[in-house]
């Protein structure tokens, strides 16, 4: 969008009104967020070649129980391509700084600006299961709200959303400190609240397989709800809504 | 539908040459590579200097333990030690200390004993638990009086990678560590040979490759520089593994 056009004239020209969706917090972390997790689960992966095998407990190696045994995954799907442990490790854990800081920030960020109160947060009203359900029927049928109903997220949205932000990300965070020995003599709580080290790398790679099928789902939806409208709108915060008859 | 699968693909494609590509650039790998002392200096301020790994109880012990890296030294030296029953192997501690010292393995086993039920976790990912007995390296230092010079102790050890000695370095926030220990028993045992018969060290906040076996020599120095291949281990120069293992 040309800087010296108002939201004004876009308005009067086109007949839509121009409203601001994302602040700037949302939107740089998005894009920061986003780049770290797809190296985190990428680098993840290889790292999960070393040893594809998951257990519960205290501990757990070759000898031992595994609950899941996963493939061996793919060069086009692994940081570094071809193997390496101690590449994918420094990838992985370089990323992992901006992406607990970046969570960190945005977290404390979202509740002081009521952010996640205000647009995160499902109201009780939304989380009837009537409510639910017709939300539910409607994504199904791909009818994807218009004009000022898209301007706020569905329950469908927020609770996906709520969970990421407040539940799976920062889950992985908190599993993947549990792995680190030398956590595990700093913060001994970590290792009670998951039970072990094997157990909080078994929730880690639940976890990032919820964050894989939720950027799945993420993409898939912004390609069917119109994705130059919505990349866009992540990019300068922008959004135009499409009520061609009633202006303010 | 096959123009987007094509997109998709390409896309990952362009990705992961442009990932390799910048792992291949030395410089990136050096922006990647600075996490590790942001790492171990964010780990070291959120913990005490003695802050205790946990311990575990007999019942949590792993029913096997599984061995790594070396299972067996196959020089001669180690064969002709293994049937000595390691009676002339000696422990050596030399490099910056005010009396170097040579300590018979009979000696180093009635050293006042520690036992400690400790997870071994291994950088791929497994971990098991087991017990171990042996003396506080921070009681061997003292008695070899370590210079106020020295920085780091360089662990020698006598199974080898083709040519090349395993060597491994710990700093001295890790080596007066309470439960960092000389062991020479396992599981109410003496140290299998799969597991580093005669001695090996437990340095229990780092990750098992740290923890090198078959140690014959502990040098105590200012800097890993002029070491092997400079990295501080193995490993390290090898493969090119975090010297730092707290993660």
């Amino acid at each position: 969008m040309d800087g010296s056009t108002t939201d004004e004239d876009v308005a009067a020209t086109t007949g839509n009104r121009v409203v601001l969706r994302h602040r700037i917090s949302t939107r740089v972390w998005h894009w920061v967020n986003a780049i770290a997790v797809i190296v985190l689960l990428m680098s993840g992966l290889m790292i999960s070649n070393a040893h594809p095998r998951l257990y519960w407990g205290q501990y757990g190696a070759n000898f031992d129980h595994a609950w899941l045994e996963l493939p061996r995954f793919p060069g086009w799907a692994t940081i570094p391509s071809s193997y390496s442990l101690s590449g994918a490790r420094r990838w992985h854990l370089a990323f992992a700084w901006i992406f607990a800081v970046g969570l960190l920030l945005y977290i404390a960020t979202s509740l002081l600006n009521r952010h996640a109160q205000r647009d995160l947060a499902p109201t009780k009203r939304e989380l009837a299961p009537r409510a639910i359900w017709r939300d539910i029927v409607s994504h199904a049928r791909l009818q994807f709200p218009t004009g000022e109903d898209a301007l706020h997220y569905n329950v469908l949205q927020k609770l996906s959303y709520f969970g990421v932000l407040f539940v799976i990300l920062p889950l992985l965070v908190l599993t993947g400190l549990t792995m680190s020995p030398a956590m595990g003599a700093a913060w001994p709580w970590l290792l009670e609240i998951f039970g072990g080290r094997p157990s909080a790398r078994s929730i880690h790679f639940i976890c990032a397989t919820a964050m894989a099928l939720f950027i799945a789902v993420h993409l898939l939806m912004v390609l069917l709800a119109g994705p130059v409208e919505h990349i866009r709108s992540m990019i300068t915060g922008r959004h135009r809504v499409h009520t061609p008859e009633t202006e303010e | 539908m096959i123009g987007r699968r094509h997109f998709v693909l390409g896309g990952s494609g362009l990705l992961l040459a442009g990932c390799d590509r910048l792992d291949r650039s030395e410089s990136f790998r050096g922006v990647l590579r600075s996490a590790e002392g942001l790492t171990m200096r964010a780990q070291r301020l959120v913990s005490s200097r003695n802050a205790l790994a946990p311990e575990y109880r007999e019942a949590d012990m792993s029913p096997i333990f599984r061995s790594n890296g070396t299972r067996r030294p196959g020089t001669p030296e180690y064969a002709a030690h293994l049937s000595e029953r390691f009676a002339n192997w000696r422990l050596i501690i030399d490099g910056l200390v005010a009396r170097p010292l040579s300590i018979p393995m009979d000696a180093v086993r009635r050293l006042p004993l520690q036992t400690q039920i400790t997870r071994h976790d291994c950088v791929e990912g497994w971990s098991a638990i087991g017990m171990w007995h042996g003396v506080r390296l921070s009681l061997l230092l003292q008695a070899a009086g370590l210079s106020t010079r020295a920085k780091y102790l360089v662990f020698h050890c006598a199974d080898r990678f083709g040519a090349r000695p395993f060597y491994e370095s710990i700093d001295l926030v890790d080596a007066f560590h309470p439960q960092t220990i000389l062991a020479w028993g396992m599981n109410k045992g003496l140290l299998p040979i799969a597991h580093g018969a005669p001695l090996r060290l437990r340095v229990e906040r780092q990750l098992g490759y740290k923890h090198a076996k078959y140690v014959q020599r502990i040098e105590a120095v200012e800097s890993l520089a002029g070491i092997h291949g400079g990295k501080g281990g193995y490993w390290e120069d090898v493969a090119d593994y975090e010297w730092y293992a707290g993660i």
